[in-house]
């Protein structure tokens, strides 16, 4: 029987705040699992601590939802004893670019085979509006006493050089960019990055939905808004890279394109390298069994409880006399 | 010289003195001597003293004695450190180049040190300037000093083997003094030849260079230290026997018990089982099974290591992380996660002193209550206490059935005595590992039903399915949750959901057998009984055996579960004794004060030592003795060991 979106949604009720961005990237998550046609019980969503948490409990997959900063080490565990699992990560900007930021870092160089999503909002959602790592310097949003007084970080830079291999970014109201965008990253080999610009109407006052369409920016040719987001794919840029040489310029590129923000921000896939081997395949060079036999599905016991595990080996190693 | 014989090598670290003792261990192992072999090493790579003391018997031993036989220094510092440790009829190597050495010019002894040596010197009424003069001193107890021009004898291996420079060969002074050692002793030359071949594998070019090096020291020290008193005797034994450190008795342990997950950050002293574990990654296959791997991941930090292992987990592999107090408290976070998940994940604490950085590389025990406690709210756990190397190894495996069986954390407290100290065992049983996997289900059990995760029972143990099954959908969270997972603040669901989980430890409580909680050693009508927990334990048997040879009656129960704690059987033992004695590698005695907390009994007498050292059953003999003898104050603190 085909999957149908229906099979991917829970009656869990949903409390994010009306207009929230994270609706839309619920939805174009649940298109993507759709249009994929993942079976449910294939897919591990996990996700962090913050609004954007909740998302696991409105998707009809396996859902874990972590810690506040842990999440990428909670999915890396699962994927790496199960990789079969298809396993998508959803993390807040404070989550995952403050309080893990070691996590972040860290995942990109290892290269598991999995999807992260990040919501950035430029907020601390859940804790009431606080300034999250994303937000630039001196903004000053709507709950904040006095404007940010640090410089914002720029998730995509940062996964540039840091080894993910699969880096976009979307917008949380251009659901079907981001369905796109998302399948792409879950269908990537390695570790794939979507940053989602997502609006926060009740505590991101600035970077809202009127702003990423530019109404403040009126074309005097026709009377129109002149929208802030353009897409990368347009402008007949190409951040996939096509052999090993060209890794190096095209990260370059991609820098470039990345430092771009304020009347220009671009979104599609800056970058991708599906040259770089996974952890998947790394493990694999030193444990020829892995992918057939990984660790959540070998058998350590007969039938009697009886340890099946070889050991005897290693304590003759260890054999003085006898 | 009575049964045993103990030998130690001091120098500077990096100077070869594991080496050295490794192959002392071995050689002795191989020629069926019994052996007990304790690290001492500082938070350095190079250059700070560390030494190495092994214990040798013809009968099995289970701990240290404060008392050297032949005490075998690289540099004037181990002399120095060492020299009133060796005992009557016991003797000293050196090198005759440190004996014009001042004492007070040595730039690594720092000034606590010298504080305690005057104290000494002064009490002895002595003044030595030199280390010569020292030794002098030393000499008047009986103490022999075995003078040897290290640096002669080694320019003329060095010309026999080809090799002038000599940065090269004075790499061979910890060989070279080993020779000189085996000499004194007059030990059999095969197992040394047999050892040196063993730790130096496959380098036929530096086992030649070795062996060559060692031989002539042997000779020199045959030829000029003829009466030297000792011998050191094989003994023929036909039992198949091991020698391993702690870590590698956990490693061992973890993977018998089926662990196919291990995360881990670097620190003192865990992670060696995790290095031991990646070198050893993959199985021999057992029977018609497959070979089957473990993965090792190095983490970025202890966080990740708690929650990577945490994550694995579900999908329903067995994993683990191992580690010491500071990455135990960066853990507690994740342990809660768990907890409040009903996740089964076993940690491998080794305690060492604390607290923060405290005494990086040196033993401790001070981290029961915080094993106990970790983590903010209520959730069950089990805390697993290993006492000797053997029970590492089981206990390591045993870790696993508990945490599957109760579906929560269980954390195994190991100790940096335990982790460092090497020991030849009758080779391990892995046929006595059993594997009880909990209720573990599969697609198949719930094919046509529904599922849910934390479905309430009454033991409090849900039947558990790895993510990733097919048939069924549920999910975790951290925030307080339904039986399907979701989040839920409904004053009932949360009242009954604590209750749920704090019920498996009640089940645990009611159902993990005794034998499997406590050791009981001893008369059983003894009036005096000593309570403990972890690595004291081989030093309290030894000193319970001084004691009966006295004609005193004593028991003693070891504690290997401290949570739950199994108190019926406590309260029995304890409320038979008139002097109950509490014996911690901590200030406050905390397993004492739980005994307390659970059964309302407290301890007559507190034996407790915190200087980063391991006990010695001379000092626990000592301090029981006076016990015994209603001569104790209610605390004694321990200080031994250097
Ligand atoms: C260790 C820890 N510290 C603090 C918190 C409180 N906290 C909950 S959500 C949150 C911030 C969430 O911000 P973000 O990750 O951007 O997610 P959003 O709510 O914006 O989706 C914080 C600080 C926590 N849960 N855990
Ligand atoms: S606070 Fe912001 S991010 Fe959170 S639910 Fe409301 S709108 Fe969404
Ligand atoms: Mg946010």
């Amino acid at each position: 029987m085909a999957l149908k979106l229906a099979d991917y949604r829970t009656h869990v009720f949903n409390d994010w705040c009306p207009g929230c961005g994270n609706f839309g990237i619920l939805a174009s998550l649940q298109m993507a699992l759709a249009d994929l046609e993942l079976q449910p019980s294939r897919v591990a969503i996990f996700s962090g601590i913050g609004c954007h948490g909740k998302t696991p409990h409105f998707v009809n997959a396996y859902g874990i939802h972590t810690l506040h900063g842990r999440v990428l080490p909670f999915a890396t565990g699962a994927k790496l004893a199960n990789p079969e699992l298809e396993v998508i990560v959803h993390g807040g900007d404070g989550d995952g670019l403050g309080i893990g930021a070691a996590h972040f870092v860290n995942t990109g160089r290892r290269n598991m085979d999995m999807t992260y999503i990040i919501h950035d909002n430029g907020v601390y959602g859940l804790t009431k509006g606080q300034a999250s790592p994303t937000l630039k310097l001196g903004v000053k949003t709507k709950a904040l006493p006095k404007p940010n007084i640090n410089e914002g970080i720029n998730p995509v830079t940062l996964a540039l050089v840091t080894g993910y291999t699969f880096i976009a970014r979307s917008y949380c109201y251009d659901v079907v960019h981001l369905k796109e965008t998302i399948k792409k990253a879950i269908k990537h080999k390695g570790m794939a990055l979507v940053v989602v610009q997502q609006w926060c109407p009740t505590y991101n006052d600035i970077n809202t939905k009127e702003w990423y369409n530019g109404e403040d920016r009126i074309d005097p040719a026709t009377g129109k808004p002149v929208p802030r987001l353009y897409r990368l794919e347009e402008t007949g840029y190409d951040g996939i890279v096509h052999n090993p040489d060209e890794t190096i310029p095209k990260t370059l590129a991609a820098l470039a394109k990345a430092y771009e923000w304020g009347d220009r921000i671009p979104i599609g896939v800056f970058y991708q390298n599906e040259f770089v081997s996974t952890y998947q395949e790394r493990i694999s060079q030193r444990i020829a069994d892995y992918p057939g036999y990984p660790p959540a599905k070998q058998v350590i016991a007969d039938e009697h409880g009886k340890p099946v595990t070889g050991i005897r080996k290693l304590l003759d190693e260890l054999k003085v006399t006898g | 010289m009575g049964d045993d014989f103990i030998w130690m090598a001091g120098g500077p670290q990096g100077s070869g003195v594991d080496t050295s003792a490794n192959i002392f261990a071995r050689a002795c192992c191989y020629g069926g001597l019994h052996v007990y072999g304790k690290r001492e090493y500082s938070s350095n790579i190079k250059g700070m003293h560390s030494y190495f003391q092994i214990r040798v018997s013809p009968k099995e031993i289970g701990a240290i004695v404060d008392r050297v036989n032949l005490l075998c220094t690289f540099d004037a510092e181990s002399v120095v450190r060492h020299a009133w440790e060796v005992a009557p009829g016991g003797g000293i190597i050196c090198d005759t180049e440190v004996l014009g050495t001042k004492i007070s010019g040595i730039p690594s002894l720092p000034s606590p040190f010298f504080e305690e040596f005057n104290k000494t010197l002064d009490e002895k009424g002595i003044h030595p300037e030199t280390v010569g003069d020292l030794l002098s001193e030393v000499k008047k107890s009986n103490v022999r000093i075995y003078a040897v021009p290290y640096l002669e004898l080694l320019k003329e291996i060095g010309k026999e083997i080809g090799e002038e420079q000599l940065s090269k060969i004075t790499r061979m002074i910890n060989v070279l003094t080993l020779g000189v050692s085996f000499g004194i002793v007059n030990y059999e030359q095969k197992y040394v030849d047999k050892a040196i071949n063993m730790i130096f594998g496959k380098k036929p070019k530096i086992i030649s260079m070795n062996l060559l090096a060692l031989n002539k020291a042997y000779d020199y020290a045959r030829k000029n230290f003829k009466d030297a008193g000792f011998d050191l005797k094989s003994v023929e034994t036909n039992e198949e026997r091991i020698f391993l450190q702690g870590t590698q008795a956990v490693a061992l342990g973890k993977l018998a018990g089926g662990c196919r997950i291990q995360t881990y950050y670097p620190i003192t002293p865990a992670a060696d089982e995790s290095e031991y574990l990646e070198e050893k990654q993959v199985f021999e296959p057992e029977g018609n099974m497959p070979a089957g791997a473990i993965i090792v991941m190095q983490t970025e930090d202890e966080i990740a290591a708690i929650t990577m292992a945490t994550g694995a987990a579900l999908t329903g592999v067995r994993s683990a992380t191992s580690t010491s107090g500071p990455g135990f408290s960066l853990m507690a976070e994740g342990l809660g996660w768990a907890g409040i998940n009903e996740v089964p994940v076993v940690i491998n604490y080794y305690q060492r002193g604390a607290p923060s950085t405290g005494l990086p590389t040196r033993h401790g025990q001070d981290d029961l209550r915080f094993a106990i406690h970790a983590s903010h709210g209520e959730f069950p756990r089990i805390v697993l206490c290993s006492g000797d190397i053997e029970e590492c190894f089981y206990d390591a495996a045993r870790a696993f059935n508990y945490a599957e069986h109760y579906q929560t954390p269980v954390i195994h407290l190991i100790d940096k005595a335990l982790a460092n100290s090497n020991k030849s065992y009758k080779m391990f049983d892995p046929g006595r590992v059993r594997i009880d996997r909990g209720q573990l289900l599969t697609a198949a059990d719930i094919s046509g039903k529904t599922y849910q995760r934390f479905e309430f029972t009454d033991s409090g143990i849900s039947p558990r399915l790895p993510i990733g099954t097919p048939g069924a959908i549920f999910w975790y969270t951290g925030d307080e949750h339904n039986e399907s997972g979701h989040i839920t603040e409904e004053p009932m669901m949360r009242t009954r959901m604590v209750a749920k989980r704090m019920k498996k430890l009640e089940t645990a409580d009611r159902e993990i057998p005794v034998e499997e909680r406590v050791n009981f050693f001893g008369d059983e009508d003894a009036s005096v009984t000593v309570v403990s927990w972890g690595s004291p334990k081989g030093a309290i048997l030894e000193a319970m055996d001084m004691l009966r040879k006295d004609g005193q009656k004593i028991n003693f129960l070891q504690v290997r579960i401290p949570h739950p704690l199994p108190k019926d059987y406590i309260e029995k033992v304890l409320n038979k004794a008139a002097k109950k004695i509490a014996i911690e590698g901590n200030y406050s005695g905390q397993l004492a004060g739980i005994i307390r907390e659970k059964t309302g009994i407290p301890m007559d007498y507190f034996i407790l030592k915190w200087n980063g050292r391991p006990m010695s059953a001379d000092e626990i003999y000592k301090a029981l003795l006076l016990i015994t003898q209603d001569k104790a104050q209610t605390r004694q603190v321990l200080t031994g060991g250097s």
